[in-house]
């Protein structure tokens, strides 16, 4: 490669992300609201998940990030430069879809090289950036295949590597590992994480799969109704979900109703279904009013839930199943008003006691408990 | 794998028996059989034997170069009528598999209705369009561009154009099919990497429908060598093709053993042809 190229196009060792500002985007479709005022400030080389069930506007913020699709109103830029009229091709983001997108007629070298071509660079040039980034997602020698003889996590491979050889400072992946099986969607998340932290990209990545996201992102945008209800880390999200949709959409979750029966400054007491628990206001979701009285819905994780070894100040319940998974056990219980509780429990080689259809007492750990308004 | 299951569950797989297919099959065998092999086997055989083994009617073919030229012509015109098929024809296919919902319907309306309507019917319509006293000629006439009716009807130019209506269908369904397959991503993907709407369409779009184009030049370039009606109607005398000179011999001339050989001349060269674009489309497929 000449001295020239390598300057000109920035050196293939240390391509760097780029800070991407979503400023109140919107973008209807017709009388349909898809995106609804949307801020974010993705950092450069951070690793961002949008998180949210189909229909939430995930994948329309994705298309208008592209340039697939144009915001109704508000703007898009990417490290100070504005994006939000510039068409796709001018761009230069990278992208992975879902469906591999890859040019079936094109080898798989052609493939990789066509973003280079379009941006006049000669074969001999190109030639060497393809076979480098072919060697990072593992796939060297595979050059003069033709996509349909790959299987689907190496044309997924190929996405990757097509869409990271033009050096891009940010890479939108949608849903990248939705048509792929269990074993190769882990294999595959944990290679674009490695990716990740060797290049330093900008990473926004869609995603319906909250374990993925989970796993995979620095922060996580959670997404319904065209609205980014919570953004944070995932543990924040897990932990500390400000409203219910995100505490139910974010792993599994437990929510029992209770009631207000004490407020003052800094605590709340909740009586539930026969626990007197008393929590800090800071573990309140949400804007709620809050007095004697009221009705709050409690969500609780499986695992800060734990059994009682008496009936005083617990929640009785029946006990439906006992489920052992190995490093733990899960125990599945109704309470009086008909409430279904998932427990994790600890895996004892004696089984304390639960016998599906007996009665049990339960205790919520407060200090891990969320509190939500009774309308959600 | 098939075996291991068992029959019953083969028949239920998509495969039918042998004797089920043999039954399924043969109304058509025996209709094509006696309405079509039989016919067209019996003319052939006419044209060497009359009653005596000749080869006189072949021989009168190469011998008299109007017979060849005939020939030539016929080529020459389906070519001219695929190519315009063709250039007329993408761009419809194409805005028709970008289209959703009520646009997509009218066009394919449009598309269909002519080819759901009559042969005859079209070419007449041509005439009636392209005649002395007929509507080109009169509203030029009213509009003062030309002071004399043009001659539009009975020519080469008109024959081309009636025929290129008549099987534009043929070529925009395949066209159309085959862009309607090609996903949508990968339009967005060539964009997303840095080609605009023109390379897009030129590197990705244009090769992965040229299984269509193939498809539908090859049904218009054979059906045009055959065609009949339209170069009937609307061709003069001196614009005869291999298909409108067989009619004569057998219908004014009653020349069966002549109109044999040129049917089988016919014949011979369609199936060239289809060989010779067969290869071209295996090498296309192969790269």
């Amino acid at each position: 490669m000449s001295e020239t190229a390598t300057i000109g196009r920035r050196s293939a060792a240390a391509p760097r992300g780029e800070a991407i500002t979503i400023n109140g985007v919107s973008k209807q479709f017709g009388s349909i609201v898809g995106v609804d005022r949307v801020d974010l400030q993705v950092e450069a080389g951070e690793f961002l998940s949008l998180l949210g069930p189909s229909g939430s506007g995930k994948t329309t913020l994705l298309m208008m990030l592209a340039g697939f699709e144009t915001p109704s109103s508000g703007s898009i830029a990417l490290g100070g430069r504005d994006l939000t009229r510039v068409p796709a091709n001018k761009r230069g983001i990278g992208m992975v879809f879902q469906r591999y997108a890859l040019f079936p007629h094109m080898s798989v070298e052609q493939n990789v090289a066509f973003p280079l071509k379009m941006r006049g660079m000669s074969r001999a040039e190109a030639e060497p950036l393809v076979e480098q980034s072919l060697a990072r997602v593992r796939l060297e020698g595979y050059g003069g295949r033709m996509p349909g003889q790959l299987s689907g996590g190496q044309q997924q491979r190929v996405a990757v590597a097509r869409a990271l050889v033009f050096q891009p400072p940010v890479l939108l992946m949608d849903e990248p590992l939705g048509a792929l099986d269990k074993n190769l969607r882990e294999e595959l998340q944990i290679e674009i994480k490695t990716l990740h932290a060797s290049l330093g990209v900008t990473i926004i990545y869609v995603t319906h799969d909250q374990e993925e996201a989970l796993t995979m992102s620095d922060r996580i945008a959670v997404m319904d109704k065209g609205r980014i209800q919570q953004l944070g880390s995932p543990i924040a999200l897990y932990h500390e979900p400000e409203s219910g949709f995100v505490a139910g959409f974010i792993g599994k979750m437990n929510f029992i109703c209770g009631m207000v029966t004490g407020v003052d400054d800094g605590r709340i007491d909740i009586d539930v279904s026969g626990q007197r628990v008393s929590v800090e206001r800071s573990q309140l979701g949400g804007r709620h009013e809050l007095v004697p009285g009221k009705a709050v819905r409690i969500a609780a994780r499986p695992e800060s839930i734990a059994l009682a070894q008496a009936s005083d100040d617990a929640i009785q319940v029946e006990v439906e199943t006992s489920i052992f998974l190995g490093s733990h056990r899960t125990l599945v219980a109704r309470t009086a008003d008909g409430t279904q509780l998932h427990v994790q429990l600890p895996s004892a080689r004696q089984d304390a006691g639960v016998e599906p259809r007996g009665v049990a007492f339960l205790r919520l750990e407060p200090g891990a408990l969320r509190v939500f308004g009774a309308e959600g | 794998m098939a075996i291991a299951t068992g029959s019953e569950h083969r028949s239920f797989a998509g495969q039918l028996s042998r004797p089920v297919s043999l039954a399924l099959a043969l109304p058509l065998v025996l209709l094509l059989g006696f309405a079509f092999l039989l016919p067209v086997a019996k003319l052939l055989v006419g044209s060497v034997f009359a009653p005596n083994a000749t080869a006189e009617h072949w021989v009168r073919i190469v011998q008299e170069p109007i017979f060849l030229r005939i020939l030539v012509r016929t080529v020459k015109t389906a070519a001219i009528v695929t190519v315009l098929a063709f250039l007329l024809g993408y761009p419809v296919a194409l805005v028709m598999s970008r289209q959703g919902g009520r646009a997509a319907m009218l066009i394919a309306a449009c598309v269909l209705i002519p080819l759901w309507t009559s042969v005859l019917v079209r070419s007449y319509a041509w005439i009636v369009l392209l005649q002395r006293t007929g509507i080109v000629n009169n509203t030029l006439l009213s509009w003062g561009v030309i002071d004399q009716p043009l001659r539009l009807i009975y020519t080469e130019g008109a024959v081309i154009v009636a025929m290129t209506h008549v099987l534009l269908p043929y070529m925009i369904l395949p066209i159309f099919s085959s862009l309607r397959s090609i996903p949508s991503e990968l339009n967005r993907a060539a964009r997303n990497l840095g080609a605009g709407p023109c390379t897009s369409f030129r590197t990705v779009t244009l090769p992965l429908s040229l299984p269509g184009v193939y498809a539908g030049a090859i049904m218009v370039f054979i059906l045009s060598l055959g065609f009949y009606v339209t170069p009937a109607l609307v061709g003069g005398p001196q614009n005869l093709t291999i298909a409108t000179l067989i009619g004569q011999q057998t219908i004014d001339l009653l020349n069966w053993p002549f109109a044999g050989a040129l049917a089988g001349l016919l014949l011979a060269v369609t199936l060239g042809l289809v060989a010779v674009f067969r290869r071209i489309l295996s090498f296309g497929k192969a790269m």
